[in-house]
């Protein structure tokens, strides 16, 4: 078997990404290309995606995006083995772009076709950074979109069970509004990092949603510490204070790194689980990364980030997750395929 | 070919690829275009406003195989550019796109009403109109000779009959004008969906002299649905 070429499409929200990997005789994966669109900035008034505003963002960059990314890797079309695109969870209008697209390129073609789940994909993405994972791991998805820990076993073509959510907001979209109630632009994550490293983290003790002994051991809960902040702030001012931004973003944001890295570590106490993955957007947070590298040196669980890059929704994870695909034989999905927002997480391909 | 550089040979004989996702109709077919007859080789067409996605690439496929033609047979793509709902209208776009991509090959966006008007050619004047939903219609007028007069536009269907007298529209064509028949009292011409051959035919002229195509922007008519947030939370005093 010689080496395959596997293109991956990614338009579930707001980014437009086709990435290229190659898929080596022995398995192995190789990140060739990985060029992204996004629409973040005619969001950003609006404080939030606009799915509308997305979809017809996708459009317009899909066919450009293709194009660097055959450049970037250096093949044409025809070279390609397999196609996989996003086929949920997602904004409807956002993801039936990528897999029209994707339809069109496998029949033009005659490759074979493969209808993902983006969740799937985001872990996908670290096997292109630190390579195949161990028999069992568990994840922790953390973007704008999504708050969840799996456990994936058997690799990634086989078996992902969800083992925890969130029961309201996804973490980013607290970044996204305590970044609003500070004055910080959108999106929030990146902002809120930056002045949090200014302030005391420990300074104000906002609510860990959801630790209560009977809590949901492995779900998470943010609405709650969003409100918190609010009212923290609104106490604030209405006393004639001046707001310590510094310490309020910091605090909140040990709050979140807390509550998700003490949830993940006890699942993987409680699974005997080894290895922790931690992906989405949200994953490139500096003080989540750090309070996971400590926590998981102190438990004996390696622990794998991917770069901030591959952290965010890209072509790339998508490729990398069909590659698993092809290289565990599975079969193709049909030309009718449709696309599932709400496609659940245990559903990697659509058949 | 070694005269590349020779400029376009004109073609005799093409064959063209079209597609509309602009109605509840999902439409493809196989057309042969010559200088002076477009020919309807295959087609497939099911009305079904949710099922764009899913049927839109299998119904190429399926029109193709039963022209007895392959991709690589195909010379040019022309696609309906609407106006339509978003969604569905989009998923032409799309498809078209990425097949011209993935076949090096020529895509030409046309006016979906366009079309509309050419499939009735009543050799009268004639209002054309498609179902926008939220009680409008996307509608254009044409002179008895085909030619687009008004239009696109995007509006209610008793603020369109306003506008016919000064057209002097009598007839009308589209699935839009058989919802609102009543509203706009125009003689209804039975002709519901973009046809393939309509939609090549509206291309004719450019695809023969392998024009450039216009660039493949959608015609949405509207602006999306999106309210900035108001009484924005100001902590601080800048
Ligand atoms: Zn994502």
């Amino acid at each position: 078997m010689t080496d395959r070429l596997i293109l991956g499409i990614e338009s579930s929200c707001d980014e437009t990404g086709v990435g290229i990997v190659r898929l080596g005789p022995d398995g192995s994966l190789e990140l060739l290309a990985d060029e992204v669109a996004s629409s973040v900035e005619e969001h950003a008034r609006f404080g939030g995606v606009v799915p509308e505003v997305a979809s017809r963002a996708h459009l317009e960059a899909m066919t450009p995006t293709m194009r660097r990314a055959l450049d970037k890797a250096g093949v044409e079309l025809s070279d390609v083995h397999s196609i996989a695109v996003t086929a949920g969870p997602g904004l409807a209008g956002a993801l039936l772009v990528g897999v029209s697209a994707a339809k069109a390129f496998a029949a033009a073609l005659g490759k074979p076709l493969y209808g993902v789940n983006h969740l799937a994909g985001h872990v996908a993405a670290d096997t292109l950074q630190h390579g195949h994972l161990p028999e069992r791991c568990l994840a922790l998805l953390v973007s704008g979109g999504h708050s969840q820990l799996l456990l994936v076993e058997g690799g990634l073509a086989s078996s992902i069970t969800e083992i925890g959510s969130t029961v309201d907001d996804a973490a980013g979209e607290a970044y996204d509004k305590v970044a609003r109630l500070l004055d910080l632009p959108y999106p929030g994550g990146p902002p809120i990092d930056r002045l949090a490293k200014t302030g005391n983290g420990c300074a104000i003790a906002f609510p860990r949603g959801l630790t209560g002994p009977r809590d949901a051991k492995y779900d998470f809960s943010f609405s709650g510490l969003k409100t918190s902040v609010a009212r923290w702030v609104e106490r604030c001012e209405a006393a004639g204070e001046e707001v310590p931004l510094a310490d309020v973003a910091a605090s909140f944001q040990e709050a979140v790194a807390d509550v998700l890295t003490m949830k993940a570590l006890r699942a993987c106490k409680d699974l005997r689980v080894d290895t922790l993955v931690i992906s989405g957007g949200v994953a490139a947070n500096s003080r989540l990364s750090g309070l996971a590298a400590e926590r998981c040196a102190e438990a004996g669980v390696e622990l794998r980030v991917p770069s901030p890059r591959l952290c965010t929704d890209n072509g790339a994870m998508i490729a990398a997750l069909g590659a698993h695909l092809v290289a565990a034989g599975a079969k193709p999905s049909p030309m009718d395929l449709s696309t599932t927002p709400g496609l659940p997480v245990n559903v990697v391909q659509i058949l | 070919m070694s005269d590349t550089f020779a400029g376009p040979v004109p073609l005799t004989t093409v064959l063209v690829l079209a597609l509309d996702t602009a109605t509840p109709a999902v439409t493809a077919g196989v057309v042969e275009l010559l200088p002076d007859s477009t020919t309807l080789l295959a087609q497939r067409v099911t009305v079904n406003a949710k099922a764009h996605g899913e049927l839109l690439t299998p119904h190429v496929q399926d029109s193709l195989a039963e022209a007895g033609r392959t991709f690589a047979d195909v010379d040019a793509i022309v696609v309906g550019s609407g106006p339509g709902p978003f969604t569905g209208l989009r998923v032409g776009m799309a498809t078209a796109g990425a097949l011209g991509q993935a076949l090096n090959r020529p895509v030409y966006p046309v006016s979906t009403l366009d079309a509309l008007a050419l499939d009735a050619a009543t050799g009268h004047p004639l209002l054309v109109a498609t179902d926008a939903r939220r009680r409008e219609v996307y509608w254009a007028a044409y002179d008895a000779l085909g030619r687009r007069v008004d239009g696109p536009h995007v509006e209610r269907p008793a603020d369109v009959v306003a506008k016919l007298a000064s057209l002097g529209v009598r007839e009308a064509a589209g699935e839009g004008a058989s919802i609102y028949a009543e509203v706009l009292g125009l003689t209804i011409v039975d002709v519901r969906y973009p046809s393939p051959v309509g939609l090549v035919s509206a291309a004719s002229a450019e695809v023969l002299a392998q024009a450039r195509p216009a660039p493949l922007t959608p015609l949405y008519l509207r602006r999306p649905d999106a309210v900035e947030p108001v009484g924005r939370k100001r902590v601080t005093r800048a």
